[in-house]
């Protein structure tokens, strides 16, 4: 085998409380590549990147990073092994009571000693990378949905992460943002080598850019391979899912008793 | 029945367990010191925040709750012919209980109710995980400074509330009332010890301070991230840190002044 994959998940297990999000799954992420992480929504694939993060531990099972056991990691190792990390949240998360050019310069002045002036050097490069440079003076309640990512993902970067975790970054965005983002997510990979995870159930956008693709529901990991294998995948489900159909495998309707029971029976709610 | 002493056990649990849960996340966000080149500015920053921007409300209460004093002090005394120990009362009064228990009452009104729902909603938008997975521990950076500030403020409060209500009893006795300007001050100089009454009220208001500080930012980093979360959490700061100060000055004043 050649160079370790850059994280390595085995045999994780993780619930929330009743409810069993993961039983036993393993995926590899090797490094420098795109790989995406479908299924449909409330199947915990921001609760995965959390627990990539170390926010959240598992039940049972390992998630290794760059050779590292997340979990196992003393607190200053954790957050010394987040700085090669960076995360794009969905909401964007930027700090909302400080300008867009201090939300990228955060990190910078966080974990580096720099001077003042290479700070704004590295801050113009990284949002000239994602098309703000002019809007550095914003504040974040100015921005729109779209740009409000591309400036999280410029913050994202400033430190030159080694390991990108996107968080839905396509959802709720209209077809321009949605193709700026496509186009950055696979520039920032080709150009800087990073390894990028990302996370979404915005299908032809995913495909479109991954190397590998991974289908989770209920748990477990029901397909993978590259874009070209999904696509000819012979599983009903992860077919209902690529095209959207609306009942199949996955049901339409969540779990309830029966119709005429739940009418007849009456009681409570 | 059974049913009943499962859940007063439940609750009992449950506080327990949120009890711990303040404590250990207290301890971790204190005991990482920043390097003081970072760590002042956000202190500074802090401290503007909650003590200078509450001293508008305290000057204000201190000097109206300290012309009440000199008024109802005034009107039960002179019955007995003793208004010249009306600045005794007044001080009296404010150092040991008003001063502190009013100041932290305000305060949390003020300035902890607003540390709750500002940590609660930096917790709702993520802003604080993000913070975490860009390797910045949020406990260090977001919670320590609030919680120095508030501790550091509440006590200087207390004193400049004092000070504003003695001045504000002076100013209805001595010049509206005409108590004798010399018996005012005399009396207060010659029954007020700083031993026993003005350290005595320093240390509630220190102890206030550490209390009221906690609580908010406890609420706000444990709050459940959604917007009837952080509304409940903010009561819960206001409610529990009255409760709080007011029980604890109970005690506080039979260990300090009960004579046993």
């Amino acid at each position: 085998m050649a160079e370790a994959p850059h994280i390595q998940i085995e045999n994780l297990s993780f619930a929330r409380g009743e409810r069993q999000i993961f039983s036993n799954i393993s995926l590899q992420i090797p490094r420098g590549q795109i790989i995406a992480i479908m299924g449909p929504s409330g199947t915990g694939k921001t609760t995965l990147l959390r627990l990539i993060g170390g926010q959240l531990k598992p039940d049972a099972g390992s998630v290794t990073v760059a050779g590292k056991v997340v979990h196992r990691l003393r607190h200053r190792d954790l957050f010394k092994l987040r700085q090669t990390m960076g995360m794009l949240f969905q909401s964007g998360a930027l700090f909302t009571d400080i300008s867009v050019y201090e939300n990228v310069a955060f990190p910078l002045r966080a974990h580096t000693e720099l001077p003042e002036d290479m700070i704004r050097d590295i801050v113009l490069m990284k949002l000239e990378a994602v098309g703000l440079r002019g809007a550095r003076d914003l504040m974040p309640a100015e921005l729109s949905g779209g740009m409000t990512r591309r400036v999280a993902l410029a913050r994202s970067i400033a430190l030159d992460p080694e390991l990108i975790m996107y968080d839905e970054p396509f959802t709720g965005q209209d077809p321009i943002a949605m193709g700026v983002l496509v186009k950055l997510i696979r520039e920032l990979n080709e150009t800087m080598g990073l390894t990028s995870v990302l996370v979404s159930h915005d299908v032809p956008e995913s495909l479109s850019i991954c190397h590998y693709g991974y289908i989770v529901a209920d748990g477990k990991i029901i397909g993978e391979g590259t874009p070209e294998q999904l696509r000819n995948h012979p599983s009903e489900r992860v077919q209902q899912f690529l095209q959207g159909g609306p009942d199949g495998p996955v049901p339409f309707h969540y779990p309830a008793p029966d119709l005429t029971q739940d009418w007849l029976g009456g009681g409570h709610g | 029945m059974v049913d009943r002493i499962a859940a007063l056990g439940r609750l009992g649990l449950a506080i327990l367990s949120s009890l711990g849960r303040s404590g250990v996340f207290l301890f971790r966000s204190l005991v990482g010191v920043h390097r003081p080149a970072t760590g002042f500015p956000l202190l500074v920053t802090q401290l503007y925040a909650l003590g200078v921007l509450s001293l508008a409300i305290i000057v204000v209460s201190g000097l109206f709750i300290g012309m009440v004093l000199g008024l109802q002090g005034y009107t039960i005394l002179s019955d007995y012919g003793s208004e010249q120990a009306v600045g005794q009362m007044v001080a009296l009064t404010l150092v040991r209980e008003l001063g502190p228990v009013v100041t932290a009452l305000l305060f949390a009104g003020r300035a902890g109710s607003a540390l709750t729902a500002e940590i609660g909603l930096m917790k709702a938008t993520e802003q604080l995980s993000s913070m975490e997975m860009m390797g910045v521990d949020p406990l260090r950076r977001i919670i320590a400074p609030r919680f120095w500030a508030g501790f550091i403020s509440v006590p200087l409060l207390a004193m400049i509330f004092t000070v504003v209500g003695i001045w504000g009893g002076m100013l209805v006795s001595v010049k509206w009332l005409g108590v004798f300007e010399g018996s005012y001050w005399g009396n207060m100089q010659a029954s007020v010890s700083f031993t026993g009454d003005v350290l005595n009220g320093i240390i509630k208001a220190v102890v206030f301070g550490f209390v009221c500080a906690w609580i908010a930012v406890y609420q706000g980093y444990d709050c459940v991230p959604t917007s009837a979360g952080i509304s409940r959490a903010t009561t819960k700061t206001v409610v529990y840190s009255s409760l709080a100060v007011l029980g604890l000055d109970f005690v506080l004043t039979a260990v300090m002044f009960g004579k046993f």
